[in-house]
């Protein structure tokens, strides 16, 4: 007994510095500034020299919910996730099951699947711009000539488009990484229950709907809130294929722009854009407690 | 009848065909069209005829690259802080990796969920806070400024791969090296580690590939062009004039900078596969 908790202290102890590096970097980097953030969000606020805080309460969340900037913003934001998580979740089950069926190359074609995921989503956003371009763009130019667009719509300049566009580039950035989780999910499936469901004379389809779909449903449950997750927090595309106008401001574009445009704002618009910064964390909060909740993590 | 199903599955295997290959014009055609574009004089670029080939065959866009503007620094930059990131990242998440994994300690699980939270902050609701933090230490436009938030960002993901690969390994490795006098820090170091190789090169790339495309820090907390990391300078590529974006120039510095990852990719692909899946379904 005495030997035993003697062996456990040890353990406690090396255990403590071990992981005291992580807990430092995270709460340096993470949670002191989530605090930092939250406890401005109270305060008319900015970094302007000499400038006195001010306690406002929950002026600034009053002050939110009548911003008709941030309302649009919500809405923008929701609209890409619905959009978004949808198709590529469609198109990445399409390639999922393509993968997983026997060709040749397919080491090599997965492979392929896999560079839009390893382009850095800056890069991926301006090759899109070059080809939406109104002018030169190819796909302005294909769509010109297929009778779809007249000759010079700027896309990206046109409400709706635009966001489609967005859409379009998220979409084909991420399907890669939706596609290969599905895939792990497809592989766990014994083949030979297809095997048997082809003896019982089962179709193609059939066997999709009665052996596919009820053993992937919990990878494509996962799957699914990890998208939402990201797709809540956009921001690089369409920062870069946009900054945010015609009607394609998200909530994290406008929350930078709040930030760092009134960084030394006289009115104190710092503390305005910290509530907007708590309002975000919340959302996410919500859907990750669902999505830990689904992992059902045990470790002890 | 017999030939009915031969016919059938020849059908069914011509149609597959027929996917893969739009499958792959899909996700391969917007890199194309950039190498096509980075190879192609501006005279050619800048027509309304749709060539799938490059007109004007030049490197010229290469070399302006370099000297019309500090992309070189650049992607100096981003080594230095991907380098970086990926190192300290792997070595500080190895360390609660192997005390979650290995250790009799009470609360694993409120830990581990405790370092997994901080994977799904949102980036821009620590922005306000962090931004404050380091001006005060001083650290806005340096390298430390950026490394130090990528490693908090990296761990999450960095200890959870880590902890899953050092459960699999065979315990009685590390109780003979136990029996045999090395402290329970030296197994880790001399014996647990080293046999986690696989395990090291899989988490050291996933966030090698996070910290080299990060942007909505480096774009805030890196405020002159020279101090820019490789995306940031492509995100506020522009020309003599605002207005006149060099695209022939910005897609050879994209192909520059994308290369090496899809090699990276190519070479990797089962390593990275395994990784991604175990870092966000259960593995």
């Amino acid at each position: 007994m005495n030997a035993k908790g003697k062996y456990k202290r040890q353990d406690m102890v090396l255990a403590f510095w071990l992981i005291l590096p992580t807990l430092l970097a995270i709460g340096i980097t993470a949670f002191y500034p989530l605090g930092q953030t939250i406890y401005d969000s109270f305060f008319k606020w900015s970094l302007r020299p000499g400038f006195q805080r001010q306690f406002v309460g929950f002026q600034n969340y009053i002050n939110l919910f009548k911003d008709q900037r941030f309302l649009s913003a919500l809405w923008n934001t929701i609209y890409f996730t619905i959009f978004s998580v949808l198709i590529e979740f469609l198109l990445g089950l399409a390639t999922a099951l393509v993968l997983n069926a026997d060709f040749k190359l397919r080491g090599l074609v997965r492979a392929a699947v896999l560079i839009p995921w390893a382009i850095p989503t800056a890069v991926s956003s301006q090759m899109w711009k070059w080809m939406f371009n109104d002018q030169y763009g190819v796909i302005s130019l294909m769509l010109y000539k297929i009778g779809l667009l007249e000759a010079g719509t700027p896309i990206l300049g046109t409400p709706r488009l635009a966001m489609a566009a967005i859409i379009a580039v998220d979409v084909w950035k991420t399907t890669p990484f939706v596609a290969l989780l599905l895939l792990a999910g497809l592989q766990t499936i014994p083949v030979e229950l297809y095997e048997a469901a082809r003896i019982d004379g089962a179709g193609l389809w059939r066997q999709f709907t009665s052996i596919t779909m009820p053993i992937l449903r919990p990878t494509i449950g996962v799957t699914l809130i990890f998208r939402t997750l990201d797709a809540l927090r956009v921001f690089d595309v369409v920062y870069i294929m946009t900054q945010g106008a015609v009607g394609t401001e998200t909530l994290a574009v406008y929350n930078r722009s709040l930030l760092m445009d009134n960084i030394f704002s006289p009115r104190g618009l710092f503390g305005y854009g910290s509530a907007l910064s708590v309002v975000i964390f919340l959302i996410i909060g919500v859907f990750t407690i669902i999505y830990m909740r689904s992992l059902n993590i045990k470790l002890d | 009848m017999r030939w009915g199903m031969k016919a059938k599955r020849t059908t069914q295997k011509t149609i597959l065909y027929i996917i893969v290959i739009l499958m792959v014009i899909y996700y391969i055609f917007p890199f194309y069209w950039a190498i096509k574009s980075s190879f192609t004089a501006d005279k050619y670029l800048f027509t309304k005829e749709i060539k799938f080939w490059p007109q004007g065959f030049t490197f010229e866009n290469y070399k302006k690259v370099f000297t019309e503007r500090p992309f070189g620094l650049n992607i100096l930059n981003s080594i230095i802080v991907a380098g970086a990131t990926t190192i300290f990242s792997l070595i500080v998440g190895s360390f609660s990796a192997y005390a979650i994994a290995r250790l009799k300690i009470p609360g694993k699980s409120a830990l581990m969920l405790l370092i997994l939270a901080v994977s799904m902050f949102p980036q821009v609701s620590i922005l306000g806070g962090l931004f404050q933090l380091l001006r005060k230490m001083g650290l806005i436009n340096t390298y430390p400024g950026l490394i130090i938030p990528y490693i908090a960002l990296n761990l999450p993901l960095t200890t959870w791969i880590l902890q899953n690969f050092f459960r699999e390994l065979p315990k009685e490795i590390e109780e003979s090296a136990y029996i045999d006098g090395c402290s329970k820090f030296e197994t880790l170091w001399r014996i647990v580690l080293p046999l986690s190789a696989p395990g090291l090169v899989t988490t050291g790339l996933l966030a090698f590939i996070q910290a080299w495309n990060e942007f909505l820090f480096a774009l805030t907390f890196m405020q002159t062009p020279e101090k820019y990391t490789v995306p940031v300078a492509i995100a506020m590529f522009t020309g003599k004039t605002f207005y006149e974006v060099p695209w022939g120039q910005l897609m050879a510095a994209s192909v520059i900078v994308t290369t090496p990852l899809v090699v990276l990719v190519l070479i990797f692909q089962n390593k990275i596969v395994q990784g991604l899946t175990a870092g966000s379904v259960k593995g």
